[in-house]
């Protein structure tokens, strides 16, 4: 089983390297993009007996470890 | 005074900061991560800077789980003295220890330069011996120094006096260098024995390197 977990600043949160993106972007003529939010993808091989219990446990290391929840949110995706 | 500096694989600051208090007079030893133990008669932990674990994931982020900082905790919990220099006080972050978090410097750089810093408050053992409103010139050197605090923390921060430095210019007026709330560069916890600032007052102890404001800062902890 695999865990994809997203990692990513806080709506409210300004992220400098999205606006810096935002900005190069910008300067490349894709003139469309109205905003940019950069994160980070962490996945985990896991060893578990349901899909239920992966995304629990999944869970609690974001909460402990892989994202700060002061200024992250994540998201969890458990695939087969 | 006894004082406990811990260090982490990719600390680099822990003889500048040893160097810098046994010239104030103070005897420090430097701790490795995996001890569980701050001595008993240890009278100030100063985490220093550095990039501890590589700074993967986030700054501070794995190193807040080592066996030291477990024992970093109960100390300071128990009223014991704690000050966090640039990677230390992120790590002070990462653990809770002190509130809000750090982001990415806004213009993505590594900013490495003297800047003056205003103190706001020394009403506190750290600062007691500088001035309110004092213009300090202090070395900073990092990539994620900008502070964050959500809008009701940053009300808590300002009304019990744990704002203690902001970043400004020569002048006093504001002037900063990376984007933090409210220029924001140190900060302490509600009960004042635990503090974190992104720049190095050990890195200013000496004028012939630019500046011995540091040694005003350091001395606070002097009895």
């Amino acid at each position: 089983m695999k865990a994809i977990v997203n990692v990513y600043l806080k709506e409210g949160v300004l992220d400098p390297q999205g606006k810096a993106v935002h900005h190069a972007l910008g300067a490349l003529g894709f003139t469309d993009v109205e905003n940019v939010r950069v994160g980070k993808q962490i996945v985990l091989d896991l060893k578990a007996d349901s899909m239920r219990a992966a995304e629990e446990e999944v869970e609690k290391m974001c909460e402990t470890l892989l994202a700060n929840t002061v200024i992250e949110d994540y998201s969890i995706e458990i695939v087969q | 005074m006894k004082i406990v500096v811990p260090r982490f694989p990719g600390t680099n600051c822990e003889f500048d900061t040893k160097y810098a208090f046994e010239r104030l007079g103070h005897e420090v030893d430097i701790l490795w991560h995996e001890e569980e133990v701050i001595p008993s008669n240890t009278d100030l932990v100063v985490i220093p800077g550095g990039f501890s674990y590589g700074d993967y994931l986030r700054s501070g982020a794995i190193a807040r789980f080592s066996p030291v900082m477990k024992a970093i905790k109960s100390y300071a919990d128990n009223g014991g003295y704690v000050l966090g220099i640039c990677n230390g006080f992120q790590i002070l972050l990462e653990s809770h220890l002190l509130p809000g978090a750090m982001k990415r410097n806004e213009n993505l750089h590594f900013v490495s330069k003297h800047q003056y810093l205003k103190v706001e408050d020394c009403n506190n053992t750290f600062l007691r011996r500088c001035k309110e409103g004092e213009i300090l010139n202090i070395p900073i050197a990092h990539a994620e120094g900008n502070y964050y605090i959500e809008e009701d923390g940053l009300k808590e921060l300002y009304d019990n006096g744990q704002i203690i430095l902001t970043y400004c210019d020569e002048n006093g007026n504001p002037d900063n260098p990376n984007g933090s709330v409210d220029g924001i560069a140190g900060i302490c916890n509600r009960e004042k024995n635990v503090f974190g600032l992104m720049p190095h007052p050990e890195r200013a102890i000496e004028k012939i390197l630019g500046s011995d404001d540091g040694v005003r800062m350091l001395e606070g902890f002097l009895p």
